[in-house]
């Protein structure tokens, strides 16, 4: 049995299992509503700290309350309530009765006595969030403080989940929230969507922590897990809110396209024993269609806004043929070597020109690869890296070049991290030493 | 994790929201979906057409016996469904709540199997992180 104070101070018993529900309830309400609540304090109080503060104290209450007196029917009206009145206490301390605060409690007392099933006034609310997602991806966070603050105040999800979701301590992220509340404080910054000049770049910020988000659940920097799955479709929830906070940026749709498509995969990257499964032997049956269809809706979405593709659309319509072809060598290599060479024009990176090579090898044989890639080795730009000499092994070994290609295959397993991908690296280069002999 | 909402009406409910505003209902609904959409929790959602439009196939006979609706024998009639991506059972309790149905409507709620309902021994970990840093690379759009 919990001891819980009412209203009145008096204390009530509330059985456990009471307060678990309520515990499990108010989790759930503050998920759906975190964002909406954050938001309007924000806008209440002026500062996105505080705001998260004076919810937290709400939530607080809430715990308290809600195993006596039952979950009330709109939870996030009665913590955006609750967390005002503090505010509004907190200013009456400090500034004893101020007329201002009284007035604006007063305003509170009529918004819950006429607040009916519509609390919250969609349009505002919806600017508001947009507002917050730029300020927790502001410029003057560290990548990392975005990521935390990202997935605390617009996701809802708690330090220990985010701690959970990235691996580090729970006292990191602890800090690197209250670190970033008081960097965007101090740095005075504004609850507002960018001025028109800033805001491609500050869009680019967002997107680009929501798909680090994913690719954390795609691909873990750290620990023993292939792939999380619930670390991406968190990202890929917040992708998708945030597109439909902006329906007009075709890049936000692409990247939920970009996100749809690379999930669809999960459950068919990764065999029993562990062992990575590469696209062309990856079990297609198993993709998952409904989601390849939502990914194809949303790159649509993009395409009818009529801009372009940049580079989450150039990433997503990759992925796109990828995700529709029935196998691999169905795929249409044609059109992905465009679509790389439109995406290394945007954004030129070696790992694109690989990525290019092995696209043109499929489509044009290994031989104009080769060339390709024997250009990259040249410029230096992928040295110790193990992908390179890999790729160079295997487009030798398709045109018979069995020595040199054992050579490269050797380099590739000297330079990779991981001993399963070792291990076949020499087995292959084996197998080319054998028919050579 | 995945749960489906299927939206069960009695004959009765269905007969008395005859009564109802359509374009009323249809807003409530509309309003609905669109915080569902906003949240980015909805997955698929559709309304099923009438029950006269539709038909059993029946297996207990070989072959099956293909029966065209109404069905007599049905107290309740799925009507539509959603299908929502959330984090926990009490998020899914928390939007099946929040559905704008009226009384003589069930709303039958149902998690959806998902990877990760199927049997993962311990294999399925691997430690390999650099591993995955050069895999990404490498492999690029194809892993």
């Amino acid at each position: 049995m919990s001891d819980v104070t009412d209203a009145a101070g008096a204390v009530v018993p509330a059985d456990d299992a009471d307060v678990d529900r309520a515990r499990r309830a108010l989790a759930a309400v503050w998920r759906i509503e975190s964002a909406r609540i954050i938001a309007t304090l924000t806008r209440f109080v002026g500062d996105v700290g505080q705001a998260e503060d004076l919810a937290q104290e709400a939530m607080l209450e809430a715990l308290r309350q809600w195993p006596v007196e039952g979950v009330p029917r709109n939870g996030g009206a009665w913590l955006t309530a609750v967390a005002k009145r503090r505010a509004i206490d907190g200013w009456r301390r400090r500034e004893r009765l101020d007329e201002r605060y009284a007035a604006m409690a007063r305003d509170l007392e009529e918004e819950e006595r006429t607040a009916s099933g519509t609390f919250w006034d969609p349009d505002t609310i919806d600017d508001d969030v947009l507002r917050l997602v730029f300020v927790a991806c502001h410029p003057v966070l560290s990548r990392e403080a975005q990521i935390a603050l990202t997935l605390r105040i617009v996701g809802g999800l708690s330090s220990e989940e985010i701690a959970r979701a990235f691996l580090v301590p729970v006292a990191t992220i602890q800090q690197r929230i209250v670190r970033a509340k008081k960097t965007l404080a101090a740095a005075n910054v504004p609850f507002e969507v960018p001025e028109p000049q800033d805001y491609a770049e500050r869009l680019g910020s967002v997107l680009s922590v929501l798909y680090l988000i994913f690719n954390e659940g795609y691909l873990p920097a750290a620990g023993d897990q292939w792939v999380r799955p619930d670390v991406s479709a968190e990202a890929l929830r917040l992708a998708r809110m945030v597109a439909g906070l902006m329906p007009r940026e075709p890049e936000a749709q692409s990247l939920v396209a970009l996100m749809e498509f690379h999930a669809a995969r999960f459950a068919t990257r990764v065999a029993r024993d562990g062992t990575p499964i590469p696209l062309d032997e990856q079990d297609r049956s198993r993709w998952d269609r409904a989601q390849i269809e939502r990914g194809r809706a949303a790159l649509a979405r993009a395409d009818r806004i009529g801009r372009g593709r940049a580079s989450y659309g150039l990433q997503a319509a990759i992925a796109e043929c990828h995700a529709v072809a029935p196998t691999a060598e169905d795929t249409d290599w044609a059109r992905i070597v465009v679509l790389y060479e439109a995406l290394g024009r945007i954004a030129p990176s070696p790992v694109v020109e690989l990525n290019r090579a092995v696209a043109v090898a499929m489509s044009t044989g290994p031989a104009s690869a080769l060339r390709l890639v024997d250009d990259l080795e040249r410029s230096g730009r992928l040295a110790g890296y193990a992908g390179l000499p890999a790729v160079r092994g295997e487009l030798l070994a398709r045109l018979g070049r069995n020595e040199e290609a054992r050579g490269e295959l050797e380099s590739a397993a000297r330079l990779t991290g991981n001993e399963r991908e070792r291990a076949a690296l020499l087995a292959k280069a084996a197998g080319l030493g054998r028919a050579v002999e | 994790m995945k749960y489906m909402l299927i939206m069960r009406d009695s004959e009765e409910a269905i007969e008395a929201s005859k009564d109802l505003d359509f374009e009323e209902i249809i807003a409530a609904m509309g309003r609905y979906n669109e915080s569902l959409i906003k949240a980015g929790v909805l997955l698929a959602g559709e309304g099923l057409a009438p029950v006269e439009e539709g038909f059993v196939v029946d297996f207990d006979a070989t072959p099956p016996v293909v029966t065209d609706g109404p069905y007599a024998e049905a107290k309740e009639l799925f009507n539509g469904f959603w299908i929502i991506g959330v984090s926990s059972k009490e998020e899914a309790i928390e939007w099946a709540k929040r559905c704008p149905l009226g009384p003589g409507t069930k709303l039958e709620v149902r998690r959806v199997n998902e990877l990760e309902d199927f049997p993962q021994d311990n294999e399925w970990i691997q430690k390999e992180a650099q591993w995955r840093a050069d895999a990404e690379g490498r492999l690029g759009s194809s892993s």
